[in-house]
């Protein structure tokens, strides 16, 4: 999927963009080690990642998926799983409010929110762990445009925060209002 | 326990009912004759062939004879079992030892609480049906292991990539999995004497034992499997759902 790319990323809010089929999903899946590359190398703050603890490298660098994927259970389950398997406490009330969600929510099922706000769950159980830079995989593709205004809106107050990003997304709008940097990516490769 | 007389003639007179089921297929254009011949010949040669090895194994009285024949039939229900599952990469080993810690965790048990003497007699067929129970559960489990994972691997993913590891992500898809082993034989074991009759109490019957011995007998071996049945899921989904990660909790593509 990928061909000779090779980049630097800021410690600030990057969008990857291209269109479907361009590689930007694979490039973010080597990023935390989803996946691994046939060749070549990633490194996080200087550390090739092959060399990081996997586990510790995925609560550092968390990836919101492109497609909510809620966990059985309330909201402040799912916020607090990725906490609760390293023995650490989440701060749900901050967490969800961060990601744009009303303290309310805790107790819901998440699984019965709208993709809208389940996406914000995800958004916040990303969040929850305190990442140093969060991983999001075309997170508003899935979304109506109300509600993609609105996570479009929290990514970018949480960028202006100078929360690390690296945002994969088709939509260069999004990408110029999210992100302060732009890579563009086409069939694999870097489009200088 | 009384002896029973079986004659050739009489397993002979039996086939006219496979000439019905043959009837039947062809009747009703199942295609199912030629199956139905070579099940008939098939269950014919392997079953005469077990009868001589266990009679020579009856003869010998030797319990190394015994252990051969147990860790042949593990071995060739692992395959058979590694067959059935083939949507779970790297299965045999996971399969076999569930085989192998079912079979002789049940056969020590039933020995050591005194149920069964350490004989042939008793470890033979008790060992056969023991792992051929425990192979359908193996089969059955991880069939169902490869579906789930299939079938939530957005949220496997997902889940991975909040530092859950392979085993912590599969967690809820190995339960269900274990459950879908051990079911059958826990539905069974619910209706047995009401809808059908289980076949050690069916034979001890037709060889002309007590039917309160036939009863005991059928319990003890229902309740024996029951235990040798959830060994066996447990084993192989619990090492199972390894193959379908890399070591670095990588969730390995679909073929």
């Amino acid at each position: 999927m990928l061909h000779d790319v090779s980049l630097t990323l800021p410690p600030a809010a990057t969008a990857i963009l291209g269109p479907s089929g361009s590689g930007k999903s694979s490039l973010l899946r080597l990023l935390n080690r989803l996946s691994d590359p046939d060749s070549g190398r990633v490194f996080f703050k200087g550390n090739d990642v092959r060399e990081l603890d996997v586990l510790e490298l995925r609560r550092s660098a968390v990836l919101v998926p492109q497609l909510p994927a809620p966990l059985p259970g309330s909201v402040a389950d799912n916020v607090g799983y990725g906490t609760a398997l390293c023995a650490r406490e989440a701060d749900v009330p901050g967490s969800l409010e961060r990601a744009g969600l009303d303290v309310s929510y805790a107790d819901r099922e998440a699984a019965r929110l709208s993709v809208g706000e389940q996406q914000r769950v995800m958004l916040a159980r990303a969040l929850a762990l305190e990442p140093e830079v969060l991983l999001l995989d075309e997170p508003t593709s899935a979304l109506d445009e109300t509600a993609r205004d609105g996570v479009e809106q929290t990514l970018a107050s949480l960028a202006a925060a100078g929360v690390a990003m690296v945002l994969v997304t088709h939509d260069r709008g999004q990408a110029e209002r999210v992100a302060s940097g732009v890579v563009e990516l086409r069939e694999g490769r870097v489009v200088e | 326990m009384s002896a029973v007389d079986v004659t050739l003639t009489e397993v002979a007179a039996t086939l006219v009912l496979v000439a019905l089921a043959v009837a039947v297929s062809r009747w009703r254009r199942a295609e199912l004759e030629q199956d139905l011949a070579v099940a008939v010949l098939r269950s014919f040669v392997q079953l005469t062939a077990i009868g001589y090895v266990i009679q020579a194994i009856f003869d010998s009285d030797s319990l190394l004879l015994v252990l051969a024949l147990l860790v042949a039939m593990v071995s060739f229900g692992s395959v058979t079992a590694r067959q059935r599952a083939k949507d779970v990469p790297d299965a045999f080993w996971p399969i076999a030892l569930a085989l192998a810690v079912a079979a002789v965790t049940t056969l020590g048990l039933v020995v050591a609480l005194g149920v069964f003497e350490p004989e042939p007699r008793y470890l033979v067929p008790v060992g056969g049906m023991v792992i051929g129970n425990a192979m359908t559960a193996a089969a059955v489990s991880l069939n169902r292991l490869a579906d789930e994972v299939d079938g939530s691997r957005n949220l496997i993913e997902a889940t991975l990539a909040l530092g859950a590891t392979a085993r912590q992500a599969t967690l809820p898809t190995v339960t269900r999995s274990l459950r879908s082993g051990m079911i059958t034989l826990v539905d069974s074991t619910k209706t047995t004497g009401i809808v059908f009759f289980p076949g050690a109490m069916t034979g001890m019957l037709v060889a002309g034992a007590e039917p309160v011995d036939a009863v005991r007998l059928q319990l003890i071996l229902l309740w024996s499997l029951l235990g040798s049945v959830s060994l066996s899921a447990l084993i192989a989904t619990g090492l199972g759902y390894r193959g379908f990660f890399t070591p670095a909790h990588q969730l390995r593509d679909a073929d």
